[in-house]
């Protein structure tokens, strides 16, 4: 199983010389096991998978872990789409009231894209999920919602080489001390990181940062690793980088917290086209 | 196996609050109870952990305001586990330690999506506050 990251940042795109050693891309991970494709959101990450080009297959499956814009602004300009040839299947979550189809059809529509969701070429199929268990090709993979606002997934992929765990945008710690969880039960995601090979997971705060930022639906770092080390992860990523965070700001954080945190998981922070086999 | 996250976030509001909040599970065992709670209930979480339903229904006999014991099947959190509404009643609780008390209970259900019932919240306001 191999997994490439095509896009580590949060919120926005954020490409500039201060950002190019990790990456200014939004969210986009692509995993590849036996011939079959899963694309986990559709940041602007994707264009990076764009201009790979390995995507010959005839079907790819999208996984999109909520619906806020910097998890499908990449979605329009996704190649495949526009193949009569290809089947793509799309799975993410229904809102309370709203249908996938809806919810996504709000982009796939002027002003914000001048192409209906109609209008795609390829052969699209729509997957609600919420704590759901599917299949696809060589992938045992579960949902289920965790912390962050609005209807939000993470995922967790079994295939025979090991288990990945891809929460991207989780606010676990919300009202809850971290240092105080004794039972992981009642802790959100806990289900799906449990002794995962790896987990790329939402660490876009300092610590500091996050006393301004709580309710805003993600973590810091801290508690990243934290969770990691709760749940007996063998290897994190940091991921959805805040904006504002400079590769010479997220080098420096990186260096304090491994001085830190030396024997707990181990840990890096994410690198935008990077690639770890499992 | 982790609990829904509606629960959870429904823990951690728990946990926030100064004002005593029971959370049960579809059937009515006690998943959590606040600082506020212990009070009531004269037993810590930290002690108990969950406890089933036979288990914490037995702490209080349940009296209206002539003495009169009130059918279980009147109080609101149970009223709330049956019918899925949220209900609210004042009646006076009697601990196991003889200590009686007039309260208010708003009790409510959790659901959860997609329109899942997971379980329900229990508020109880004492008359003193």
């Amino acid at each position: 199983m191999k997994i490439t990251l095509w896009g580590v940042r949060g919120s926005i795109p954020t490409t500039s010389p201060d950002t190019k050693e990790y990456g200014g891309n939004t969210s986009c991970v692509e995993v590849d096991a036996d011939g079959w494709l899963l694309v986990l959101d559709a940041g602007s990450g994707i264009q990076g998978l764009n201009r790979s080009l390995n995507v010959k297959n005839s079907r790819i499956d999208i996984l999109l872990t909520h619906l806020h814009m910097d998890h499908i602004q990449g979605l329009g300009f996704f190649g495949p789409l526009f193949n009569p040839a290809t089947e793509i299947h799309i799975w993410g979550p229904a809102g309370n009231s709203q249908s996938l189809r809806a919810r996504l059809g709000r982009y796939f529509s002027p002003p914000l894209f001048p192409v209906y969701f109609r209008n795609l070429t390829c052969k699209l199929i729509l997957h609600e999920i919420a704590k759901t268990s599917f299949t696809i090709g060589p992938f045992t993979i579960q949902s289920d919602y965790v912390i962050h606002p609005g209807p939000t997934v993470g995922f967790r992929i079994q295939h025979q080489r090991g288990v990945f765990t891809y929460i991207p945008d989780h606010e676990f710690a919300l009202g809850c001390n971290i240092n105080k969880v004794k039972d992981v039960q009642w802790l959100s995601g806990s289900e799906l990181a449990s002794g995962a090979d790896l987990l790329v997971h939402d660490a876009q705060y300092t610590s500091e940062e996050y006393q301004a930022k709580q309710g805003w639906g993600h973590s810091s770092m801290e508690d990243a690793i934290q969770f990691a080390g709760l749940n007996e992860v063998k290897r994190l990523l940091l991921f959805h980088h805040d904006p504002m965070h400079s590769d010479e700001r997220l080098r420096f954080i990186q260096n304090q917290l491994k001085e830190k945190h030396k024997a707990t998981v181990a840990f890096n922070m994410a690198v935008e086209g990077s690639a770890i086999e499992l | 196996m982790a609990y829904p996250i509606e629960l959870i976030l429904s823990r951690q509001l728990a946990e926030c609050l100064d004002m005593p909040v029971f959370l049960t599970d579809t059937v009515g065992n006690l998943l959590f109870y606040n600082e506020p709670a212990e009070d009531i209930l004269g037993k810590r979480y930290e002690d108990t952990g969950e406890m089933a339903v036979d288990e914490w229904g037995t702490v209080f006999k349940n009296k209206d305001d002539g003495g009169n014991p009130i059918p279980s099947e009147e109080l609101p959190l149970v009223k709330t586990l049956l019918n899925r509404l949220p209900y609210h009643k004042t009646f006076w609780i009697e601990s196991l330690q003889g200590r009686a008390e007039r309260i208010s209970v708003t009790s409510y259900p959790i659901i959860g999506r997609p329109k899942t019932f997971l379980g329900a919240i229990a508020i109880f306001w004492r008359s003193s506050e």
